[in-house]
Formats: C-alpha cells, sequence, structure tokens
C-alpha cells in the first residue's frame, strides 16, 4: 500500500522532473523505441530459432530478452548518451527480475491445474483411502480433508487467544523491558523452521505420554508454535491502527481499561483481527514437515478424533502419494495423479483463505476508519 | 449490526464445514470391486489388530489388509510402516500385537520378548519374500549374465566400462557398448542395501571387502531416495545399473546372477526357493522358522539375492481376541491366496508349499492363556 | 457477563486498580510470557531429548560426517552434523544467490518503475509465491521442474565444468543441489522483495527528488538516494530469506537426491540438508536414531536462532537511525 502512495516523481520514462530543455543537450530515443525494439528482438530470434529447427519458448525468451539489453544500451549509447544508456540497461534488467519471478509461479500453477483437474472431482473429494490398495484406480481425500479441517481448527483454537493476548499486551499494558523481549521474541519466532516445532513437539510428547505417540493434537500443538508469532504480529499491527481518541473517549466515561479494551478497541479492530487470523491459517495450513512427525502418515480412514491415532492432512497426503510414485507402472500413475489434485485441493483451500481474508475486511471494516 | 453480521458469517462457515462433514465416506472401493478373500477363518465378532514394521512389507500388507478386512466383517488391521527397527521395538513393548521386520530378533530381543508373550515363544515367520534385482539401463540388453565377483567389482567401483573383458567373457552372445558404468545406490538406510551388500560380501569373496549394514558403504557415483528414487535415476540415464526391489523394475534389464555354474534370472519361483535351500538359524527355538540366506547355495534354480521379511509374533498371547485375530489374519498371509494377492500388488514371490506347511503348522498353536 | 462488569464499575471508586482490570492485565502478560516460554521450552526439550543420543555418541557430533545413530548388534552409534550443517548452509547460500538480486530487482519495479496503477497488483502476485504449500513446490520441483533443467545443467557441466561446482557427469536424475536450490531461491523470493519494497519505499522523497532536480536518470536516483539507504533493510530482508532457506524442509527432502557426504559439486547428487534429513528418517527412526534427529534440530535451531535475531537487528537498527 505504502508503495503506491510514496511514489511520485518517478513515473516519467527516463529522467525525473520533466525539463522541456532536455533535447538541447542530447537526442532522444521516441517513447515507443522500446517497445518496437523488444517486439523486433523476439521476431528475430525466434525466426532464427525457428530456421535451426529448435524452436522452445525459453531458450528463445532468454535469448530475446540479452539480445534486447544489448541492442538497447547500444542504441542509447549511440543516439542519446552514456548515462541513458545505462538507465535504459538498467531498466529492461529491472523489468527482467520481475518476470523471472512470474515464470515460475505461472508455470507451478498451471502445471497444479492441468494435471490435478485429472483426478478432481466428486468421487476425488468425498471418499477416503481406505480400503485401497495401491494397484486400484480408486481412492480420495476426504479423510485428509477432515484432518486438515480439524487439526488446524485446533490450532486456531489454541493460538489465537495466546496471540491475541500477546498482541493486547504489547500495545495497551506492555513497557519497559518485558514488553521490547515479547517483541523481539515474536519476530524471531517467526523464523522458527517448522521442522523445529515438529520436533518441539516430538520431545514434549516424548516427554509426557511416551514415545512413539502421534496423534492429531500433537499436529496442532506443532502448528499453534507456527501460527501464534504471526497471529501476534498481525493482531498488533491492527491494535495499533484503533484511533487513541476512541480509548480516550471511553476511559472519560469511567469505564474501566479492560472493558475499554474489549467493548471498543477489539470491535473496532474486529475486522482487521479476522483477516490477520485468516491468513496466519492459510499459512500454517500448508504445513507438512511438523505433521509428519506429530500427526503420523499411516491413516487412511476418516478420522475426526484428534486424540486417537494418526490423523491424514492435505499436505502430508500430497507427501505420502509423491512417496509412491515410483511403485509399479499403474500404480505409480494412480500416485502422481492423486498427489496433483489433492495439490490443487489444498492451493484451491488457501485460496479460498485467501479470499475470505480479503472479503472480511472489505466487508467487515468499520465505516470510521479512511 | 457489525457483530451480529459477523455472526452470520461465520455461521455461513461453520454451516459449510458441517455439510462437508456429512457428505464424505470410507467407501472408497464400492463393495463389488473390493478385494475380499475367499477363504478366511474369520473371528467372531472382529476387532483391532494392531501391527508395525519393516516399510518393505508396506503394500503387500495394504493387498492383505484389504482382503481380509474385506471378508471379515468388523475386522479392522492397522499396519504402521515404521521401519523394522522399530517395529520390533515396538512389539516388544508390547505396543503393538506383531511386527513385520526384515531381519529375525536376535538373541537379546527375543528374551526382551518373552515376557510381552506371555512367557512364551516368540516366532519369527518368513512370510514376505522379495527378490532384489540387479537392474540396468542399456540400450538394446535385456539380460546380462553377471558374476557375483564382477557385480561386486561393477560395485565396487573396479569395472568401470561396460566393453570390461569380465563382462564381455560372460556375456560372449551381448554387443557390449563402449559406455561408462554408472551404479547407483540407495541413499537411505534400507533393508534393500543390507540383504544386497550381505549377499556381495558372502558370495563375491574378496571382491567385496566391505561391511554389511543397511548403509551403504562406499562414496556413491549416483545414490537416490527409496526404491522408486533408484529406479527414476537408472532410467533416466544412460549405463546405469543398481540393485532395487524387483517388483520395481519395470522396463529395466536385469542380470542373470551366477549360481554355481549357472546363471539365473530372478524369477517369484527361483526366489521363493532360496527358503528351502537355506538352513534354520541357529539355536531357532522350536517353532522358530528363522534362516540364515545361503547366499553361496550352487542349487540348480535358486536365485540367491533377496529379501526376506518376516511377520513376529507370540506363540501365546494374554488376550483371547488377540491371539484369535492374529491366527486369523496371519493363517491369511501365509495362505495361497494371501501370497498370490502380495504377489500381484508387491511383485514378490509367493513362498513355496514346503514352506507354507511349515508356517501353518506353528499359527496352528497361536493361543491365549493366563 | 456484563452485568457482573457494570456492577464493578459503578461500585469500585476510580483512581483504584479494578478487579477486572488486574485480572485482564495480568492474562494479558500471561500470554505474553507464554510465549517467551514456549520459545525457551522448545531450547529446553530439544536439550533434554538429545542428550540420551550425544552421549552415547561415539564420534564427534560436531566434526563427523557420519550418520548411524542407532545402536544394533556390534554397531556402535556414530553419528555427525558437519555434513548436514554443510549442505544446509550450501542450500540456503544457492537460495541466497540465485534469489537477492532478482529480489531487488522485482522491488524497484514495483516501487519505481511499474505503472503505478498496476503496482500493487503485481506486488500481491509475488506475495502468491508465498502462500503456495511448500508441498506442492516439491511435488512441481520433483516431477516437473527438474526435467526442464536437465538441458541447463548438461549446458553448464559442458562449458563450465572446469569451474569445480559445475563440473560433469551431470546426475540422470536432475535431483540435485542445484535444483533444490532454485526451488529454495523462488520460495525465498517474497520474503526478500516484501522487505526491499518496503524499505525503498520509504526512501524520504526529498532526497529522491533532490536527486532528480540535479538532472540524474532514474538509475542515477536510485543508485545514489535510494539503495544507499535501502541497504540494511535489503541485508535484512535477505537474512530474514535464508533463515527461511535454511529451515525449509519439504522442498529440499522431496527433490534432492540426498547422500550424506560433503561435495562441492551442485549437478550430481548428493549433499542433505538438516530440515529435510529429519524428515526423511524421522519415520523409520527408534530410540537413540529420535534422539539424534532431534540433536541436529538443535543444531538447525541455533542457526535459524542467530541468522534471525541478526536480521532483526539489522532491521531494528535501520529504524532507530531513520526515526
Amino acid at each position: 500500500m505504502t508503495t503506491t502512495t510514496q511514489r511520485t516523481a518517478s513515473g516519467s520514462s527516463g529522467e525525473g522532473p520533466r525539463t522541456e530543455n532536455q533535447g538541447f543537450y542530447t537526442r532522444q530515443l521516441p517513447k515507443y523505441f522500446p517497445a518496437a525494439l523488444l517486439a523486433i528482438c523476439a521476431v528475430v530470434v525466434s525466426a532464427v530459432f525457428a530456421l535451426l529447427g529448435a524452436f522452445h519458448p525459453v531458450p528463445v525468451a532468454v535469448v530475446a530478452a540479452l539480445l534486447y539489453l544489448v541492442a538497447i544500451t547500444v542504441s542509447s549509447a549511440v543516439i542519446e548518451n552514456s548515462r541513458r544508456a545505462k538507465d535504459r540497461l538498467v531498466t529492461g534488467i529491472v523489468y527482467c527480475c520481475f518476470a523471472i519471478a512470474v515464470v515460475p509461479l505461472v508455470s507451478l500453477l498451471s502445471t497444479v491445474v492441468v494435471y490435478g483437474l485429472e483426478r478432481f472431482n466428486l468421487y476425488f473429494l468425498s471418499v477416503s483411502m481406505n480400503g485401497v490398495i495401491p494397484s486400484m484406480d480408486a481412492g480420495g481425500v476426504y479423510h485428509a480433508i477432515v484432518g486438515t479441517l480439524v487439526i488446524t481448527g485446533l490450532a486456531t483454537l489454541i493460538s489465537v487467544p495466546i496471540g491475541l493476548m500477546t498482541a493486547i499486551y504489547v500495545v495497551e499494558y506492555g513497557r519497559g523491558r518485558l514488553k521490547q523481549a515479547i517483541t523481539f521474541f515474536v519476530d524471531v519466532m517467526t523464523g522458527i523452521p517448522s521442522i523445529v516445532a515438529g520436533l518441539f513437539v516430538v520431545a514434549l510428547w516424548m516427554m509426557v505420554f511416551g514415545p512413539g505417540q502421534t496423534n492429531g493434537l500433537a499436529g496442532a500443538v506443532a502448528l499453534s508454535v507456527l501460527m501464534i508469532p504471526v497471529v501476534v504480529r498481525s493482531s498488533e499491527e491492527m491494535l495499533r491502527l484503533v484511533p487513541n481518541e476512541l480509548r480516550e473517549a471511553s476511559y472519560a466515561l469511567g469505564v474501566p481499561k479492560w472493558l475499554t479494551i474489549v467493548k471498543v478497541v477489539l470491535p473496532t479492530a474486529v475486522a482487521g483481527l479476522t483477516t490477520g487470523i485468516i491468513l496466519a491459517l492459510a499459512r500454517v495450513i500448508g504445513e507438512t514437515a511438523p505433521l509428519i512427525l506429530t500427526a503420523g502418515m499411516a491413516s487412511t480412514r476418516i478420522q475426526a478424533n484428534p486424540l486417537d491415532g494418526d490423523m491424514m492432512t492435505l499436505p502430508v497426503f500430497i507427501y505420502q502419494q509423491v512417496g509412491n510414485l515410483g511403485l509399479s507402472a499403474e500404480a505409480g500413475a494412480y500416485a502422481e495423479e492423486r498427489a496433483w489434485a489433492a495439490a490443487l485441493t489444498l492451493i484451491l483451500v488457501v485460496m479460498l483463505l485467501f479470499l475470505t481474508a480479503r472479503l472480511v475486511s472489505r466487508f467487515f471494516s468499520p465505516n470510521s476508519r479512511g | 449490526m457489525k457483530l451480529s453480521k459477523y455472526s452470520q458469517f461465520a455461521g455461513i462457515a461453520l454451516a459449510g464445514a458441517l455439510a462437508l462433514t456429512a457428505c464424505g465416506s470410507d467407501q472408497a472401493v464400492s463393495p463389488e470391486n473390493q478385494q475380499a478373500a475367499g477363504n478366511v477363518d474369520c473371528v467372531d465378532g472382529g476387532g483391532t489388530l494392531s501391527g508395525a514394521g519393516a516399510s518393505s512389507q508396506e503394500n503387500a500388507m495394504a493387498a492383505w489388509k484389504a482382503s481380509w478386512e474385506g471378508a471379515c466383517a468388523e475386522s479392522i488391521v492397522q499396519y504402521d510402516s515404521v521401519g523394522s527397527g522399530a517395529g520390533r521395538e515396538q512389539f516388544i513393548n508390547g505396543a503393538v500385537t506383531f511386527a513385520g521386520s526384515d531381519a529375525a530378533l536376535d538373541e537379546q530381543e527375543t528374551q526382551a520378548a518373552t515376557e510381552r508373550c506371555n512367557g512364551s515363544e516368540v516366532v519369527n515367520l518368513p512370510a514376505y519374500i522379495a527378490p532384489i534385482a540387479v537392474a540396468f539401463n542399456l540400450e538394446g540388453i535385456d539380460s546380462l549374465n553377471l558374476s557375483p565377483e564382477v557385480i561386486a567389482q561393477i560395485f565396487n567401483q573396479e569395472i568401470t566400462n561396460w566393453n570390461d573383458d569380465a563382462i564381455a567373457e560372460l556375456n560372449p552372445d551381448a554387443d557390449l557398448p563402449d559406455q561408462k558404468i554408472i551404479p547407483v545406490n540407495r541413499a537411505d538406510e534400507s533393508g534393500t542395501t543390507e540383504n544386497f551388500v550381505a549377499y556381495l560380501s558372502e558370495a563375491a569373496g574378496d571382491a567385496w571387502p566391505h561391511e554389511v549394514s543397511g548403509n551403504w558403504p562406499i562414496e556413491p557415483v549416483e545414490a537416490a531416495q527409496g526404491s522408486s528414487g533408484v529406479v527414476q535415476a537408472v532410467e533416466s540415464g544412460q549405463g546405469t545399473i543398481t540393485y532395487v526391489d524387483a517388483s520395481h523394475v519395470g522396463e529395466l534389464g536385469t542380470a542373470a546372477v551366477g549360481v554355481g555354474d549357472e546363471f539365473v534370472e530372478y524369477s517369484p519361483e527361483a526366489a521363493a526357493a532360496i527358503v528351502d535351500a537355506s538352513d534354520p538359524r541357529e539355536g531357532n527355538t522350536e517353532n522358530d522358522h528363522a534362516i540364515d540366506l545361503n547366499y553361496t547355495t550352487d542349487e540348480s534354480g535358486v536365485y540367491p539375492i533377496v529379501l526376506v521379511s518376516y511377520e513376529i509374533a507370540c506363540m501365546q498371547y494374554q488376550e483371547q481376541k488377540d491371539a484369535q485375530l492374529v491366527k486369523s489374519f496371519l493363517n491369511y498371509v501365509v495362505s495361497e491366496e494371501g501370497q498370490q494377492a502380495a504377489a500381484k500388488e508387491a511383485g514378490s514371490a509367493p513362498i513355496s508349499d514346503q514352506t507354507r506347511e511349515d508356517l501353518l503348522g506353528t499359527i496352528e498353536q497361536i493361543s491365549a492363556g493366563s | 457477563m456484563t452485568t457482573t462488569d457494570s456492577s464493578t464499575t459503578a461500585e469500585v471508586p476510580k483512581g483504584r486498580r479494578r478487579l477486572g482490570d488486574i485480572a485482564f492485565a495480568n492474562t494479558a502478560r500471561g500470554a505474553g510470557l507464554l510465549i517467551l516460554a514456549i520459545l525457551a521450552g522448545v531450547a529446553i526439550f530439544l536439550v533434554v531429548q538429545s542428550l540420551s543420543s550425544l552421549t552415547a555418541n561415539e564420534a564427534n557430533f560436531f566434526t563427523s560426517t557420519e550418520w548411524s545413530p542407532e545402536s544394533g548388534p556390534g554397531d556402535a552409534v556414530r553419528f555427525g552434523v558437519a555434513s548436514l550443517a554443510f549442505g544446509t548452509v550450501l542450500a540456503a547460500a544457492i537460495a541466497l544467490v540465485l534469489a537477492t538480486p532478482v529480489a531487488i530487482g522485482i522491488a524497484l519495479f514495483i516501487v519505481y518503475y511499474a505503472p503505478r496503477r498496476l503496482a500493487a497488483l503485481l506486488g500481491y502476485l509475488v506475495d502468491l509465491l508465498a502462500a503456495i504449500p511448500s508441498v506442492v513446490y516439491g511435488l512441481w520441483g520433483l516431477v516437473y521442474l527438474v526435467d526442464q533443467l536437465q538441458p541447463i545443467y548438461r549446458f553448464l557441466a559442458a562449458y563450465l565444468g572446469w569451474i569445480p561446482l559445475f563440473a560433469g557427469p551431470v546426475s540422470t536424475t536432475g535431483r540435485t543441489m542445484l535444483s533444490a536450490g532454485i526451488v529454495l531461491a523462488v520460495m525465498i523470493l517474497p520474503i526478500i522483495t516484501a522487505m526491499s519494497r518496503d524499505v525503498f519505499a520509504q526512501v524520504p522523497q526529498a532526497h529522491r527528488e533532490a536527486a532528480l532536480a540535479l538532472g540524474a536518470t532514474r538509475w542515477e536516483m536510485i543508485r545514489t538516494a535510494v539503495l544507499p539507504f535501502g541497504r540494511p533493510g535489503v541485508i535484512g530482508g535477505a537474512m530474514l530469506g535464508m533463515g527461511r532457506a535454511l529451515g525449509e524442509t519439504m522442498a529440499v527432502a522431496m527433490i534432492l537426491s540426498p547422500s550424506i557426504a560433503i561435495s562441492f559439486n551442485l549437478l550430481q547428487s548428493g549433499n542433505q540438508t538438516i530440515a529435510a534429513h529429519i524428515a526423511l528418517q524421522y519415520p523409520e527412526a527408534t530410540g537413540t536414531g529420535v534422539s539424534a534427529l532431534i540433536a541436529i534440530g538443535l543444531v538447525l535451531f541455533a542457526i535459524t536462532l542467530v541468522v534471525n535475531m541478526a536480521a532483526r537487528f539489522v532491521v531494528s537498527r535501520r529504524k532507530e537511525f531513520t526515526e
């Protein structure tokens, strides 16, 4: 957001404040020149590759981009000057950087959708893997969806109260060393590798329940370790956005501080808080490693009790199917299809959460905030 | 207003979640397609039989589980493929009723397990035999004769080219290419590696001077994770060779292994024959069927590189139900039907009639007592 | 609940701490302390549970490259973290080297180059990369990407093979350290980008306009005004990204064809990271095996903790400096 509001002086194609007399010092390439040059490069390179009989989009794009960078630099250096040439080169490189980021995104999403749709249907979504042996063209992901809902739901139940209260402490009450320490360590905690969170719960469970105990609750606790700091951070920001005038008005009416927080601050920030929580949920719902350690991989039937043994989840299901890739030709192919379809399901769930977060922040924000 | 809108929203989400939980089922396979075993001695009232152990048996176990559960109402087998070591440990602790293991219980473990078995005998039943194939990827060549010494030298990186005289001598008819040999080994600890290395160190003598363990003993040329990983590595390279669970071989060429004066291609019968050609382990108790694999046998028609995996059970259980379930399940596992189901699903070698008779005799005596 | 609350308000004289207030404040503080306790708990539990293997270990934990943590008949407990730590740092380094320049470029693009109306949308697009679960990255990398990378690897080995990093022969599967590093780079790209974008957008307008008023081109303005100002933020972002890359498990576990050895060759199968090793070994580990995995997890925890604390320190110092 800040990005759009703050940039003011840099909209034009080359220089800062547009000075009419630039033409006095140097000739300028016409505005359409870069685009035209890029098109020419693309055509030339594809033609050359096609003539050589080796047309393939990736090398063509790479060579065309390189050719463009060279051509624009040279032509700018000849027609304009060397400083401009450098500027145009950097502009080209910066555009390339962005393209580089988009390529894997598009590639990944398109492969997931294309491969995933082969098996993504109502049957797949509504049955478990119970009684399915690898060579069977059958089975679905329902038990994993249930497991994901139960485990992430529990994780939310654990992390939201803790995270929210911590944020309230930091924003409304905290001062001095303790506040600093909490802020700092929450930041540090966001960087805990997910597998370490899993190991933590393994170690904890080993001390409390003995070795080899895997269940849904352990998975939920591991996810909470990852979720709490995210909830704290986002809630903190939202609480800070609540204008102090509201609090002061409430105090002036004689309302105690804690009631002010519960009745005034939280309702004002509720949209932002919810958005933050949903985004935190979206972050942990795709976690795999801690769940392999804590919730196990053996479950094949529908299981909604988080205290009763292994519990399958969507990400672990994908991982488990990938483990079956190399079985026999048939079984491997089925496993791969299942993995892609489950990946599609998981991505859809994540996107759904993102969409919900957007909707919540759009429809439930208080009108008072501008 | 805000809050009520909010609770509406939450209500919709909750209703959606509830609707979702209502529509799934464990019936992934329609009853007529279900693998139901024909001839099983079921336990009245069913029950849950829990086992854990070797992942080598995972797919066979999936087939046995599906058929047995299909035939016996209310009966459930839970098999956690946690690895042989963990399986034995859980069995000894009494956490599971039977264990699957790539190695029989050693003396110490047997003693520890006696307590768990109500003071009765602990038995190792060799019910799963998986041939290990020496598979390679050479264009136009489906089979090669390789003696144990040559195999050892290839994997020890002493023979480095496919047209080496040592290989040519054994294969006068083959058109061996001038190509570098790339041996591929398992990167992870595995029973396959352990058995293959054990075979080399016994059958190849001085050509394989390394210690026997589940880890590959020398610096790898190329390594890969899991059976599927090594097969993928072999398939995508030229001149590659590996050892792998025979069910994964697919289209690859395989070696006929030198036994005595002849060369034996792997086949289920040839692999099962090694169990009969081997001697019982020294110090076996009356009903124990643990064997010392005789890698150096020169009996005709025996394929010597196999992984023999055991089902480990007690002769006497505390609970009547446990005894009945184990008896019923293991009876099915070693039956001809069960062995065929595993062969179809996991590519294992069905045990010979001789072995079956021995095993059934033992399983018959499993009982409960106080 | 509301009724009792309002009665309290009425009864208790002003100026004194009210019961509800005290309870609420203490709950809030308790939650904050609980977080500190959890973090301490992570460290303590990992230490306690790793002791049994560390005391049984007959090799040097920090320098050994062996891995056989489970004792068997005639099989001593010997394991070390050296090669795994090396693999972890190597993977993160590859990711960092590949991702940082691109991330800076993207941040500059979004803040200073992209059409203003599109900027927010394009930023959102990059953030999408962060929303994709790592197991999906792993699946994509394993099934799709490694095949696409093979020709590039052969090219590298053929023409740059004289650099030890790229010496052939190329692994037949493409499941190498470089593939894992590339996927990690994509995964940490949004982290570094977000951080850089924030600081680039905070460059005081006066600095930028001063540069432009002197006749600087856009690149000269960026070089003289934006980059020096944004450097700590970029460094902080890169370190946060590195923290993520160090701890990333699934993508590496699924893509890399590992071996526990120290190798500088990026085009052959080899090396292994701590996180991936834990995920792959844990399902079949028992006794000291589990404890040994917890021990290397502790090492990973320590490494990421140091990196993250350093990153936060760099970032917060910049804040003090600018405010």
